[in-house]
């Protein structure tokens, strides 16, 4: 009798563990389809000429995604600019003050913002931005991926600044150095590894945002390093390529996707190579 | 000729409205160890840390009385102006784990904004790291992160950053509660030797230890100073009933 | 910490001990030359100085005790320490007698040469000198052969009586000085038996074995 509870189990517990073996190989499916995907379609498209020459108007043959490359650097780069200070001054903030009516606040805004969805974002920094300038401009551009990376850049510089032990404080303040500095000079330093996978993290996200590019950056054909001006990016260049009825800019549009793939993909693996080596052990 | 260093004055404290330090009258003498020694929760991590004013922390504390470092009144300065006067080490060792040996002992200097030359700095890391017995390990590794020491070894650092700063008091925070014997050993023999040369006020949960290295010894019971005096005449033939009590492990 | 206090402790016993054997010294001196100034010295000087050692050492002991929580030898070492801190001071006492029954006996006629008297305290002086170096040198073998020398100084204290019962079965006036030679014999005798304590006490603190009351003996 008792041996075949033992049995009934073990086969039990088998099962189970084959269970959850094949459904986790089974949610990595998508992503292995999509790597495959635009890896086989978008490889071939890449080469020197794709990553460094404008596009063509249609009928040429030839050209390339730098504006579009170029772009989105230079919007990372803006929103970066304008979130990073923000972000990290809010998270500090928030995890100095567990309680209290106004921080309750603020992280309530925190939610709601990282549940808006893109596009209205988007419109809103066209009413902001756009619309009082009667451009579109890289610079509405950035403010709406900016306000996009907010959240997620409080969230990890609040939750990397609450794991920083009470001990380190301490023995900062008893050497007479006033709060601030502590927590500028000895706190924010000790807690870099996390703020800086947060706001990695929230670029490889940016990075890939197609829906309020729409009403802000616009995109552009041309080069552009005017700031005020519409500006290109990959999603964007992407979203316009697959819609077009070309096939010769379909398959741009693989490469640029390859590109972009890569690129978020990189910033991933980044952040995490970060959040390991930089850790720092208390 | 023994002098003053720190002198406690009717002294009492509050969390709130609960009363944790009863009119605490003590006075701490230079180059001498004085010991707080009571049970758990008995008022003695609230009474030193009511020194440096580390206490006003915890929001809702308030304290009445006065306490007098040499002829410094204690509540009446700035706070970061004296807890510079004031050395510090704690339960836990904890050097900055994101600076090295050298910046950790001079860390009182740096954070602060205090600019010396580097001979200057090379000496005082020299100066302190020898004054907590820990120089000939570390003199090879400078430039090497607190935190690749042992747990022995870095509240030797600790005490070194706290020397560094040339304190006219040294608080010392259960120091060893967290270390193993036979680092704990190590640090008493330190505490024994660098008596000679500083005033030191020690905290501690284990009696035996109180015994070992302090000169004075208070026995804090309920927020009370239920007995106050040299150690050696305290552990032969205390004065109050709790004393003898809370010595033959009777309580506590 | 303890370790400085035990080597402090040590030195004081050592000190005191060499007092005492002076004490002793002087006492005997002080007879067979007659001089009256050396055994006033041992009275007035000597013994206060003893006794403020006892109380010192005694002191000492305590706090060691109370504040070090000694265990194994330092334990052992420290509570022989204060009982041969007794054992000395009695020495001490020990001396006085002879001190004071001497300084009777040098104003009146000898009755005789003395011989034994200063063999018996040579010997109990030994003795006691032996366990003190057995104390330094943390001998147990030198300890246990100062035990067997008791024997000895016993005879010696006889064979004294026996002459002194002759001589003043003799000559009745003679029984006063008999009396305090017989006394200072005494005295040297108990010295000899306090030093056979103060070797038990470095053997236990040694080798941590009881040999008094000739527990060795008896297999136990």
């Amino acid at each position: 009798m008792m041996k075949d509870h033992t049995t009934t189990r073990m086969i039990k517990d088998k099962a189970f563990r084959v269970i959850v073996i094949f459904l986790a190989c089974f949610a990595m499916l998508p992503l292995l389809l999509i790597l495959y995907y635009i890896t086989r379609n978008g490889i071939a498209v890449i080469n020197w000429e794709f990553l460094t020459q404008l596009p063509r108007p249609i009928g040429e043959a030839g050209g390339g995604v730098f504006n579009a490359v170029i772009g989105t650097g230079m919007l990372i780069i803006l929103s970066s600019i304008l979130a990073i200070p923000f972000g990290i001054t809010t998270g500090i903030y928030l995890s100095e003050r567990s309680e209290g009516k106004i921080a309750n606040i603020v992280r309530l805004c925190v939610v709601v913002l990282q549940g808006t969805p893109s596009i209205v974002i988007g419109i809103i920094a066209y009413i902001w931005v756009v619309a009082p300038f009667q451009s579109f401009s890289a610079i509405s551009g950035g403010v709406a991926l900016s306000t996009m990376m907010l959240p997620v850049i409080i969230k990890s510089t609040e939750e990397t600044l609450k794991l920083m032990p009470y001990h380190l404080k301490e023995a900062s303040l008893a050497l007479g150095v006033p709060y601030y500095k502590t927590i500028l000079k000895v706190i924010l330093p000790t807690g870099l590894s996390g703020i800086l996978t947060g706001i990695l993290l929230s670029v490889a996200r940016i990075t890939g945002e197609t829906a309020p590019l729409l009403f802000t950056a616009f995109g552009n054909q041309f080069m552009n390093w005017n700031l005020f001006k519409p500006i290109d990016s990959l999603p964007y260049r992407i979203f316009y390529y697959a819609m077009s009825p070309y096939p010769e800019w379909h398959t741009f549009a693989w490469g640029a996707s390859f590109i972009l793939v890569v690129v978020v993909l990189g910033f991933n693996l980044i952040a995490r190579g970060v959040a390991v080596k930089w850790k720092v052990q208390f | 000729m023994e002098s003053t260093v720190l002198k406690v004055d009717n002294f009492s404290a509050y969390f709130g409205d609960n009363q944790v330090l009863k009119n605490i009258n003590l006075e701490t003498s230079t180059n001498l160890v004085t010991a707080l020694m009571g049970p758990s929760g008995c008022g003695k991590t609230t009474l030193i840390r009511c020194v440096n004013r580390m206490h006003e922390l915890i929001p809702g504390t308030s304290v009445t009385g006065n306490m007098y470092l040499k002829d410094l009144d204690v509540y009446a300065m700035e706070p970061i102006v004296l807890r510079r006067k004031i050395g510090m080490v704690f339960q836990k060792p904890n050097p900055f784990p994101m600076m090295s040996i050298y910046d950790n002992v001079v860390a009182g200097y740096k954070l602060n904004g205090i600019r010396l030359k580097k001979d200057e700095f090379d000496n005082i890391v020299e100066r302190s790291l020898k004054g907590s017995a820990l120089w000939d390990e570390v003199k090879d590794s400078l430039q090497k992160k607190g935190t690749f020491l042992s747990g022995g070894q870095q509240q030797r650092l600790c005490i070194a950053r706290a020397l560094a700063m040339n304190p006219e008091i040294l608080l010392l925070d259960e120091p060893t509660s967290a270390l193993d014997p036979k680092s704990t050993s190590a640090i008493e023999e330190l505490i024994v030797e660098l008596k000679k040369t500083v005033t030191m006020l020690l905290v501690t949960h284990n009696i035996a230890q109180a015994a070992r290295v302090s000169d004075y010894t208070a026995f804090i019971y309920l927020g009370e100073l239920v007995e106050f005096g040299p150690t050696e005449k305290m552990f032969t033939v205390p004065k109050d009933k709790r004393t003898e009590e809370y010595l033959t492990g009777k309580f506590g | 910490m303890l370790e400085e206090k035990m080597i402090a402790l040590r030195k004081e016993l050592i000190e005191s001990a060499t007092l005492v054997e002076g004490m002793i010294d002087k006492s005997i001196t002080g007879l067979m030359r007659k001089d009256s100034i050396l055994l006033t010295e041992v009275i007035e000087k000597d013994e206060p100085k003893a006794n403020d050692s006892e109380i010192s050492i005694e002191e000492l002991c305590t706090t060691m005790i109370a504040q070090y929580e000694p265990r194994a030898k330092d334990l052992r070492t420290i509570l022989m320490v204060m009982k041969m801190n007794n054992d000395l001071e009695r020495v001490g006492d020990h001396a006085v007698n002879i001190a004071e029954c001497s300084l009777f006996l040098i104003e009146r006629p000898s009755l005789k040469p003395l011989l034994d008297i200063p063999r018996m305290a040579e010997e109990s002086v030994g003795m006691l000198k032996d366990a003190i170096e057995a104390f330094i040198r943390e001998d147990a073998l030198l300890a246990a052969m100062v035990c067997e020398r008791d024997n000895i100084v016993d005879n010696l204290g006889q064979q004294i009586l026996r002459e002194l019962i002759t001589f003043m079965g003799a000559d009745p006036t003679t029984i006063e000085r008999s009396m305090r030679l017989l006394n200072i014999a005494r005295n040297l005798e108990r010295i000899g038996d306090l030093s056979t304590n103060i070797s038990e006490d470095v053997i236990f603190m040694v080798e941590g074995r009881v040999i008094k009351h000739h527990r060795d003996q008896e297999g136990g």
